[in-house]
């Protein structure tokens, strides 16, 4: 569904990804661990189309298309959607507006009729429930003075309202306590199906102690270092990146 | 964003840009003793209006122009302009619709103002100001039951002589200015509006004004007049034909507010604002001010500026009856080469009086935009307070955005408070939403309404609504 082949990007001409080798099946949950300045998130910056990042050389074949030809819009029309890591207030835009904005930005380029205000309501009104949400959430400006926990769960709800076949998580477990955790993890299960596949970055084990991935991948200095199944986690979580490294 | 694809979203054509072509009465350029009483015998004025025209034009000719604005264009030849253009008359002017030249109600209909369709949906009598005469006005007889007089200035001058004797001139006195003088000796037509004691007006009133005539001057005056506890909400809106000389547009409006009366004045301003360069747009020097006589009058100036190549405009309030209260909501866009020194005047004479400003100015391609706001408490106005929060947003690197707040505080116990932001739409806005699906011009149109909100929350509906698009189409010609 997603193949990543010798992804090479830079910033400023500092290179950050070496030649990535990725393949992520339908349906398929892939987690990518390693430490701070490893690329992680540059991957999947990269992959839901931000400018500040050039790639230099690989390609990246998304459902039969070349993902890098597309704009962020275009890739969030063919069912990327990017979990952020540092989710962006918008002052002054209500969420709800938003949340109604996106979803039928998105349904027009699935060929699907435009929500009406009450059957959209209706739907947000379930996925809040999910997220354990309160409704106040939809009259609040987008991400203005949300707590963290808050920002990623408003993610979380994003992506159930958007239905992507490709969510790409940037360290959605960062800056959660243990229950806004579970109430994640659990949203991120719920996404679970073979229609979805899921991208996971994170620098712990906890989150993928909820949300059992299918494959683990350290990623270090722009490279994947290493994959193998879930338990490869739990031995970084034991070992660390430089025993798994040096092995 | 880069700055190429910031350049080449703000390169986009004015969308109203058409002339109609409707038979004129125009005088030929130029400016002296003689225009003025030429236009007064056009419009058959009384004698004490011709009189008070050519002394304010006596005094007109002893100032000079203003030149403390944050604004660079060449001098204007005042002899070069003309002063009177009014649509050629059918008989005795129309009776209806039906006998308003089909011209004028194409161009109506193109600009989106189907008055017919207005007449019934809307509920908003329109009193359109075609060039410099008003050519229909609607829903007269409704407002006529309430008491309430809604007339071209022109007409009032006839119908109203002592109320227009009374206050014309009373809040914006002839020399208050350099071009409040020259629109009290050439002043076309306006609207005049009489709400009376205890009348709470029963629609919105609203004027569209139109530029149409090349190289003709507008100079449009209106007069409102809210008796004690009345209240009216007057919306002006605009949109100009594109044009190759640049146009000068120097209007008044004044307001009076007595004891518990309340005037909500709102304005969508989208004069032609000119080529990439500046060129063709619309000179506009305006002066609106409201005086709040009674105790606990009300005053609000609601404005979205969009338009023009240059704009020169402080509506103000002059705020003496005790417990007044003036308010301004402004949201100025600065495109292309635009330049808006735009801002307000918070008077404080009374005890108790509150002011409250709020000021968006948004920059984008080349254009500055300067907010420039003077809150003044004069001795006696004890506990007066103000809240001033200026807010700037700059869209690409090569706009400007200025802020030139003055505050004359001559009073111990009043309270004033500053804020001021200055933000850019960054890219991580942008992409933020573009990940949600939005094209990049909705994901600017998303953040630049959110960053207007709290001015436009204060426009009657139908004109938020209209607002909103106009800030979108202004916009698209603005960046992505």
């Amino acid at each position: 569904m997603l193949s990543i082949r010798n992804l090479h990007a830079r910033v400023s001409d500092k290179p950050i990804l070496k030649g990535i080798n990725l393949e992520i099946g339908t349906g398929e949950i892939h987690a990518i661990m390693g430490p701070n300045g490893s690329g992680k998130s540059t991957l999947s910056s990269v992959l839901a189309g931000r400018d500040d990042y050039e790639v230099t050389d690989g390609e990246v074949i998304y459902m039969g298309q070349n993902l890098l030809d597309l704009e962020p819009e275009e890739r969030a029309w063919a069912g990327v959607f990017l979990s952020f890591q540092y989710p962006v207030e918008i002052p002054g835009v209500k969420n709800i507006y938003l949340l109604k904005a996106a979803v039928n930005a998105i349904r027009e380029h699935r060929e699907l009729p435009e929500l009406k205000a009450g059957d959209f309501l209706k739907l947000v009104r379930e996925k809040l429930k999910v997220m354990q949400m309160d409704e106040s959430f939809l009259h609040r400006n987008v991400n203005e003075g949300f707590s963290g926990g808050e920002k990623k769960r408003n993610e979380i709800l994003q992506m159930q309202l958007l239905e992507p076949t490709l969510a790409l998580l940037d360290e959605t477990d960062s800056g959660l306590d243990v229950d806004a955790l579970r109430i994640v993890g659990e949203g991120i299960n719920r996404m679970r199906s073979p229609e979805c596949s899921v991208l996971l970055i994170t620098h712990y084990q906890r989150l993928l102690d909820i949300v059992k991935p299918d494959f683990v991948h350290v990623l270090a200095h722009g490279e994947i270092k290493l994959s193998g199944d879930h338990t490869l986690a739990e031995r970084l979580e034991r070992e660390g990146y430089e025993g798994i490294e040096a092995a | 964003m880069s700055q190429q694809e910031i350049d080449q979203l703000v390169d986009q054509d004015y969308k109203y840009g058409f002339v109609t072509d409707i038979e004129s009465d125009t005088l030929p350029p130029g400016l002296n003793e003689d225009v003025i009483r030429e236009i007064s015998t056009r419009k058959c004025e009384p004698k004490w209006l011709l009189e008070w025209r050519l002394e304010a034009y006596a005094k007109w000719l002893e100032m000079t122009p203003p030149e403390w604005a944050h604004l660079d264009y060449p001098p204007i030849n005042f002899q070069a302009i003309s002063y009177f253009s009014a649509p050629k008359k059918q008989g005795d002017g129309p009776k209806s619709l039906d006998e308003v030249d089909p011209a004028l109600i194409e161009t109506y209909n193109k600009l989106g103002i189907p008055l017919e369709e207005q007449k019934m949906l809307a509920g908003v009598a329109v009193d359109a100001v075609f060039d410099s005469v008003s050519v229909v006005t609607t829903f007269k007889e409704k407002l006529h039951e309430a008491g309430v007089v809604f007339c071209p200035l022109s007409e009032a001058v006839h119908s109203h002589p002592e109320l227009v004797r009374k206050f014309l001139g009373s809040v914006v006195p002839q020399n208050d200015n350099y071009y409040g003088a020259l629109n009290s000796a050439v002043f076309s037509d306006g609207s005049f509006v009489y709400i009376p004691k205890g009348v709470r007006c029963p629609m919105e009133l609203s004027t569209y004004f139109r530029i149409n005539q090349q190289n003709t001057g507008q100079f449009e005056r209106t007069l409102i007049v809210a008796e004690e506890g009345s209240y009216v909400s007057y919306l002006e809106g605009c949109t100009a034909p594109q044009r190759d000389e640049n146009q000068l547009h120097a209007a008044v409006v004044e307001l009076v507010a007595e004891t518990d009366a309340e005037i909500k004045y709102s304005t969508v301003q989208n004069w032609f604002a000119g080529d990439d360069e500046g060129k063709g747009g619309i000179y506009n020097f305006v002066t609106k001010r409201g005086e709040c006589r009674g105790d606990r009058a009300k005053i609000s100036w609601t404005q979205l500026e969009t338009g023009s190549a240059i704009t020169w405009k402080y509506p103000s309030c002059v705020l003496k009856g005790a417990d007044s209260v003036g308010e301004f909501y402004s949201v100025a866009v600065a495109g292309k080469k635009q330049q808006a020194d735009t801002g307000t005047k918070m008077v404080h004479i009374g005890p108790r009086t509150r002011s409250t400003i709020i000021s968006k100015g948004i920059s984008t391609a080349r254009g500055q935009n300067a907010y420039r706001g003077l809150v003044k408490v004069l001795p006696g106005a004890v506990d007066a307070r103000n809240f001033t929060q200026c807010d700037s947003l700059l869209i690409g690197d090569q706009c400007g955005a200025h802020t030139f707040p003055y505050v004359e505080a001559q009073e111990p116990s009043a309270q004033l408070e500053h804020e001021a932001t200055t933000s850019k739409v960054s890219d991580d806005q942008l992409f933020y939403l573009r990940t949600r699906g939005m094209s990049e011009e909705d994901a600017l149109n998303m953040v630049v309404n959110g960053f207007c909100k709290e001015v436009f929350q204060k426009l009657p509906m139908e004109f938020a609504v209209e607002a909103e698009a106009l800030l979108g189409i202004t916009l698209e010609g603005a960046i992505g």
